[in-house]
């Protein structure tokens, strides 16, 4: 017979299947017709109350189908007997494997709890299915079939693995007083045991080497050590110790240079495969959350560069999310909670918030249902920062500079999905859609990639599905509402965002359209005059990602974003409009400016393909190839064009000087390459 | 409350009560037993000719019976006769009327061998006249059949379910239940909560016999109708019925064979019991009224009828409530008395307990330092009642280390309770599933799923083996230090591993002098290891089906084991055979326990009873009734008077041995009770849970709050406070951590013991 899927049969309500495709027959399968008269008399006829039976049922043709695959013919009568009787034996079965569950102290029915009742009832065990990880169970959409996911397993490649993890470790006994005289004790319970077991000397000599060189003061050490914390396969069981480790940021939060080192040993846990971090991760996460999050200490020193940090964090945070999704799920909400908090709150947490967003990069529906109805609210908080130009305020403000860009950025990609998701449905075709993709879709892509887990698997189903908001606001409404705190500074991205992407990304020849770049021209002509201040700095700016050619994804992706938001704050200092007057002034062409990104563009403003990879945090690597492509673009002024290209870019408020010194700053911590 | 309502009880006719008795000795009588298994009806009672004169009235019933199947044949000539010959002319009807629940089927069965098909049904449908119409439309060939039966083992399958092979017209069963149901609601609110119990057995044996009449749509029908109706408590049973649509899989569901080897039991007072029975032969209904004499037992008492929430309290287990005479036994629930030892002690200690102003819970053993004229508990058990091993040199000294811990321990009380450390084993990837402490808290052991016991040392002394014979050879044997030199330092380390089961390890008992340890395993064996030396000595094979819990004895030597086959063994270290099996349960034993005096031993069961049974003859001397789930922990008091035990549905129950009562309940926790334990003097019950909490109770108060109103002894009538919530001392979270074992120290330090569980 062949092997039915056991915990389907058990646990689960819908129908049991067998590992071949069992189909979903529950109404064929008896005569239906459910009536509840009262007369007791007219039970005659047979019903079968569908409604009550919760548990699994074998149908008819599964039988049939099964009989079939080992050559027996069978008459229905026959087929739907033995369906019946097997659904019992299972459901037998079944009930007797919850009494192994039981003595054996456990919560959750396994396979070998099944297999040992069929044992005992002289039935041959099912093979095949110990895994302790739950077996996908999956449907195909085409024909409700339904089937558990078994994948092919490379033997050779499995049996010639060099990389055996090892260091299970040995089972222990710790003991501690967990209450004196009935009183409780104070420390939180359901915390991570300190000190899991003992451990052999080497590891204990490579934990205290490791540990010594990643907070040491040779660099090349360190590299060194976090090569080797992320791929080797022995250290399971440091595991707790490393961990404890990180969790001690609160204790140097006046240090940059040992946070950053501290999150470089998260990165390299979170990416070494042969670590199965389990309940830990809540305790790395919650590291990671405390330097995005808290006002560190470090922060006081203007001259310090935390922002580097928490960008860094955060995106360290977003590949958490990406690469362990399923163990941080319900962390997920908990964090878009605690934001919302942090909204709602003063100005003083504010910054850190929306870099934290912005980094994150993915939660585009958050940045919805979270940021969109509380931005009137703290704008004028921000506003207020902006506008005092005492010197007490200087460091406040270019703090809520780069809030104000994060936010943009924020609102920008948002704005982009919400367009999207509009115009798909309203084209229609396949060709349509394809096209429409590239060219609106810069800042949409990386999302959808699988990078960044939690957000990919929110937003895949954009293409096709409206987002799912539960209130959306509509896109005009939205953006009108936007615009009136951002003026000319958002419809600017929308005017130029939409034109790059195809190029960069498919290599078609880049030629724009001479028309569409004449249209286009207006709108950075009419620009210009603001931007010329920045032109100084920008070059510089530019040619820093350059000199650093293959970094980590993380990194990268992770110096992009605060490349962007210092220039773009630096920026913000020089051009004087106030964002309301901007607004006001303006009020007409974003609009039309916006029409245009709605639809499929040619491409049209070639410099600003720097910008849009600066944007994108969370996409690997992306941000290079758009530079690469880009002296393409402009053979006869590669140096000169990108800066413009890229000031065109920058936010148009602001009037403060900006340290340099402080991108080299951050340049440094930024980019200590592992 | 309670006691006013029970209280003026008129003693019972004496009669009645032997009618009963001795129906219910006929009908099952391994119940009464205890040491035989339940299923073997024993006919042999009956008298083979209806001439020999009624003696008793089993007798009488059965000449009734016979009278009546004459009657109805047609016979009227040989009735004349019979009548005569038995002296009783008139008396039929009212007679058998009175009979109470005594359907008196055994002893009916064989009273004639032609009449032998007939008369159980005849004697079922006594004092009903219209009973002609449904004993001729029903051959009922197979009703003989629990004549021939006696003697057997098991239950024939066959048989037992013939019993269903009564007919009736499928489509009149709802309206027959719906009917009952209607009366019912109709009642006096004094009666219904008292007759509303029949509904559950009443509905189950009507599904049993639709389905095994292969009425299969009308069975479903008649199952989605009424299942609502049921007791919530009961819903676990119903799942597994509502599975069973098949005649031919009522063969082999334990289930179903439990419901129909044992009755199911009814307490009802006696105008309940009369209301329900004139309803039924008013309305000539039957079909009801021969399932409830056949399958129901039905224990009628005197006096008030009881509330829902007394009915509740004792409901929920498999075969309903425990009858009456099933706790009547005496048992000897006070301590033995320790042997005289001298120690250097001084008597604060003594003092110390008798300030507590109990004397019933202080332990013997404190006496041996005091008057030597003490004398024994009234309560215990004769010293010599059963054989105990002798103490070694090596048991007096653990007494006297025992002695001087306990003047040390801490007085436990409300104000003072104990601190709680936390054994978490680490690692255990899901496998831990037993967990042991030796008395002394030097050793704890773990039973685990990959089949491996593992012993760890919990103090800084390393374990160590012996060392090789070979070695042995070589030491003094007349040094003074001969114990220590026999161990072989190479071997020292924190834990041992002990390997031989071939399947997870389900319980774990250390020996009272750490010298052994028993675990029991899903491979159907208990072994016994020796700390010496760390290795298996016995394979003690019995059970066919896994084990699920060992214990050993408090004085060892002895130890007892069950599982899934439903009997208890009692074993002797020496013996591989067991000395005593205890059978009766009605499903798989789950947890097994001796009482502080070694003459009696508890068994948990998922057939949600407790049983006590008396090791010297195997008697059933205790069933109590009142869980609503399997059972998964028990524990005595340090006195031997109490029994707590604990189950799947999160609450711990208080039992008084002496009396076989219900005295209190302790609600909190939400997840099945694994562990439980008292204080070293009792004043505490600790309870460990899946749900990750160790609560604390005020054992004292419990026990205190109920022996004011002793009433109760007389009717077995509880009335629960609702002081739960006053009783729980304390509730204390683990780190995600399910409490699986509980221990105090000597000196009243509480060890918790779990798998961390992340």
């Amino acid at each position: 017979m062949p092997p039915l899927q056991s915990e389907a049969a058990l646990g689960q309500s819908y129908n049991s299947t067998a590992s071949e495709r069992l189909t979903k027959h529950a109404a064929d399968d008896l005569p239906s017709g459910l009536r509840k008269e009262k007369s007791a008399l007219l039970i005659a006829d047979g019903m079968a109350d569908r409604e009550e039976r919760k548990f699994a049922e074998v149908p008819r043709d599964s039988v049939k189908l099964m009989a079939e695959s080992v050559g027996v013919e069978l008459s229905d009568d026959i087929a739907a007997m033995l369906a019946e009787d097997v659904c019992y034996r299972l459901r037998e079965a079944a009930q007797n494997s919850s009494q192994f569950m039981r003595h054996a102290k456990r919560r959750r029915l396994t396979v070998e709890d099944f297999n040992r009742a069929l044992r005992w009832s002289n039935v041959e065990a099912v093979c095949g299915y110990g895994s302790q990880d739950a077996l996908p169970f999956r449907p195909l959409k085409e024909g409700e079939l339904y089937f558990v996911e078994d994948r092919e397993i490379n033997l050779v490649e499995l049996a010639l693995a060099t990389n055996i993890p090892k260091g299970c470790a040995e089972t222990m006994v710790r003991v501690q007083v967990s209450y004196l005289d009935g009183k409780g004790n104070v420390e939180p319970q359901g915390a991570v045991p300190t000190a899991v077991q003992s451990l052999t000397d080497d590891l204990l000599k490579y934990y205290q080497q490791v540990t010594r060189a990643i907070l040491g003061e040779d660099q090349q050490l360190m590299k060194v050590a976090l090569q080797d914390l992320q791929t080797n396969s022995k250290i399971a069981a440091l595991l707790p110790y490393f961990v404890h480790v990180v969790s001690g940021v609160k204790s140097v939060s006046h240090d940059l240079e040992q946070l950053s080192r501290l999150l470089h040993m998260v990165k390299s846990l979170v990416q070494n495969p042969f670590l199965y971090l389990g309940s830990y991760i809540k305790s790395l996460v919650s590291s990671v959350m405390y330097c995005i999050l808290e006002p560190l200490a470090a922060s006081i020193n203007p001259l310090n560069d935390h922002w580097t940090l928490r960008d860094y964090a955060a995106l360290l945070l977003s590949h958490i999310f990406w690469a362990h999704g399923d163990l941080v799920g319900g962390l997920y909400h908990q964090i878009l909670l605690s934001l919302q908090k942090v909204l709602s709150g003063s100005f003083k947490k504010l910054p850190l918030g929306f870099c934290f967003l912005t980094s994150l990069c993915v939660p585009l529906q958050a940045v919805e249902r979270v940021l969109f109805p509380h931005l009137s609210a703290y704008w004028s908080n921000l506003q207020a920062v902006l506008d005092d130009d005492s010197v007490s305020n200087a460091q406040v403000k270019a703090d809520g500079h780069k809030v104000y860009g994060a936010i943009l950025v924020a609102v920008e990609k948002l704005l982009k999905m919400k367009a999207q998701s509009r115009s798909v449905p309203v084209e229609g075709s396949v060709a349509v859609r394809e096209r429409s993709f590239p060219g609106l879709s810069p800042p949409q892509e990386p999302v959808s990639e699988p990078g960044f887990g939690i957000a990919s698997h929110l937003l895949q189903g954009v293409a096709g599905v409206p987002a799912e908001e539960p209130v959306p606001v509509p896109l005009p409404v939205m953006y009108r509402e936007l615009y009136a705190f951002f003026g000319d500074s958002l419809a600017v991205r929308f005017s130029t965002g939409p034109g790059i992407e195809p190029r960069a990304s498919r290599a078609a020849p880049p030629q724009p359209p001479d028309s569409k770049k004449e249209g286009m021209g207006p709108d950075t002509t009419r620009k210009m005059p603001q931007l010329t201040a920045s032109m100084t700095i920008s070059p510089r700016q530019d040619s820093s990602p350059r000199n650093e050619p293959s970094l980590p994804a993380v990194q990268n992706s992770s110096a992009a974003p605060s490349r962007f938001q210092r220039s773009s704050s630096s920026s913000l200092q020089r051009s004087k409009p106030p964002p309301s007057k901007v607004a006001q002034r303006s009020a007409g062409p974003p609009r039309e400016v916006f029409q245009k990104s709605r639809f499929p563009l040619p491409p049209a403003a070639a410099p600003f393909s720097f910008l849009i990879a600066g944007r994108q945090t969370g996409r690997r690597c992306q941000g290079r190839r758009f530079q690469t492509s880009f002296p393409q673009l402009h053979p006869p002024n590669p140096s000169a064009q990108p800066p413009r290209g890229y000031a065109h870019k920058l936010p148009v408020i602001g009037r403060m000087g900006k340290p340099v010194k402080r991108w080299v700053c951050s340049q440094y911590s930024l980019h200590l390459p592992l | 409350m309670a006691a006013v309502q029970d209280g003026p009880i008129e003693p019972e006719p004496e009669n009645e009560i032997k009618t009963e008795t001795s129906n219910e000795v006929l009908g099952n009588p391994g119940d009464a037993s205890g040491g035989v298994p339940p299923t073997a009806p024993v006919a042999a009672v009956a008298t083979e000719k209806p001439a020999a004169a009624a003696a008793d009235s089993t007798e009488r019933q059965t000449l009734l019976a016979v009278l009546q199947f004459l009657k109805k044949s047609k016979l009227f000539e040989s009735e004349e006769i019979l009548r005569r010959e038995a002296g009783l002319l008139n008396e039929i009807g009212d007679s058998q009327g009175s009979g109470a629940g005594g359907a008196g089927l055994g002893g009916g069965g064989g009273a004639e061998p032609e009449s032998g098909d007939a008369s159980s049904l005849l004697s079922r449908v006594a004092g009903a006249a219209a009973t002609a119409q449904s004993a001729n439309a029903t051959p009922a060939p197979a009703k003989v059949t629990p004549v021939v039966t006696g003697g057997e083992d098991q239950p024939d399958v066959n048989v037992v379910l013939a019993a269903y092979s009564q007919q009736g017209d499928p489509v009149l069963y709802p309206v027959y239940y719906s009917g009952l149901k209607r009366f019912i609601d109709s009642v006096l609110d004094c009666h219904r909560a008292e007759l509303s119990q029949v509904f559950y057995p009443l509905f189950v044996h009507m599904y049993l016999e639709l389905v095994y009449n292969q009425y299969e749509k009308e069975a479903k029908a008649f199952f989605d109708k009424f299942h609502g109706d049921q007791e919530c408590y009961y819903k676990d049973d119903l799942r597994i019925l509502s599975g069973l649509t098949k005649k031919e899989h009522m063969k082999g569901n334990e289930t179903l064979l439990d419901f129909r080897t044992s009755k199911f039991v009814l307490r009802i007072s006696r105008d309940s019991y009369q209301l329900l029975k004139r309803h039924l032969q008013e309305r000539q209904n039957n079909q009801i009224w021969n399932i409830i004499q056949e399958h129901l037992y039905i224990d009628i008492f005197d006096g008030m009828p009881r509330s829902k929430g007394q009915i509740d309290s004792m409901s929920g287990s498999l075969a309903g409530e425990a009858k009456r005479e099933a706790n009547k036994a005496k048992v000897f629930y006070g301590l033995l008395k320790e042997p005289e030892i001298e120690v250097p002690l001084d008597d604060e200690d003594e003092e110390a307990e008798n300030e507590e102003g109990k004397p019933k819970k202080k332990k013997p053993k404190k006496d041996s330092t005091g008057s030597k004229s003490k004398k024994q508990d009234p309560n215990a058990p004769q010293q010599s009642r059963i054989p105990l091993p002798e103490l070694k040199d090596s048991d007096k000294l653990d007494k006297i280390m025992n002695m001087k811990e306990a003047t040390k321990r801490v007085r436990l009380g409300p104000e003072s309770l104990p601190s709680i450390c936390f054994y978490t084993f680490l690692n255990a990837y899901q496998g831990l599933t037993a967990v042991d402490f030796t008395d002394d808290s030097s050793l704890v052991a773990g039973g685990f799923a990959d089949s491996t016991v593992r012993v760890w040392s919990v103090t800084p002394k390393k374990l160590r083996g012996v060392k090789t014979a070979g070695d042995l050879s070589l030491i003094d044997k007349d040094s003074d230090d001969v114990l220590e030199r026999i161990m072989d330092e190479k071997t020292a380390s924190e834990s041992k591993n002990l390997y031989g089961h071939s399947g997870p390890v389900y319980g774990i008992s250390f020996s009272p002098d750490r010298n052994y340890l028993l675990s029991c395993s899903e491979d159907a064996t208990v072994r016994l290891w020796s700390l010496q030396t760390f290795t298996c000595l016995v394979g003690y094979k019995g059970h066919n089906y896994p084990v699920w819990d060992t214990q050993f004895s408090p004085y060892g030597y002895y130890f007892i084991s069950g599982g899934h086959d439903r009997v208890a063994r009692l074993w002797a270290t020496d013996h591989y055979q067991p000395l005593r099996i205890f059978s009766g349960h009605l499903a798989d034993i789950t947890c097994t326990r001796f009482h502080p005096n070694s003459n009696y031993v508890a068994t948990g069961s998922a057939d949600r009873t407790i049983r006590l049974w008396d090791i010297l003859n195997g008697n059933c001397v205790r069933i109590f009734t009142g869980h609503k789930g399997p059972i998964h922990s028990l524990a005595f008091s340090p006195n031997g008077k109490f029994l707590a035990s604990g189950a799947t549905d999160g609450r711990v129950l208080l039992w008084d041995i002496g009396h076989g009562l219900m005295i209190g309940e302790l609600k909190g926790h939400t997840d099945t009770v694994y562990a439980l334990k008292f204080s070293r003097d009792g004043e505490i019950l600790a309870s460990g849970s899946m749900d990750n909490t160790v609560r604390l109770w005020d054992a004292i108060k419990a026990f205190d709050d109920i022996e004011t109103d002793d009433f109760t002894a007389a009717t077995g009538h509880i009335t629960l406070p609702e002081n739960s919530q006053e009783l729980l001392l304390g509730s204390y979270m683990t780190k995600s951590t399910p409490v699986i074992h509980l221990h105090f120290t000597r000196r009243n330090l509480l060890l918790g013991a779990g798998a961390y569980n992340p």
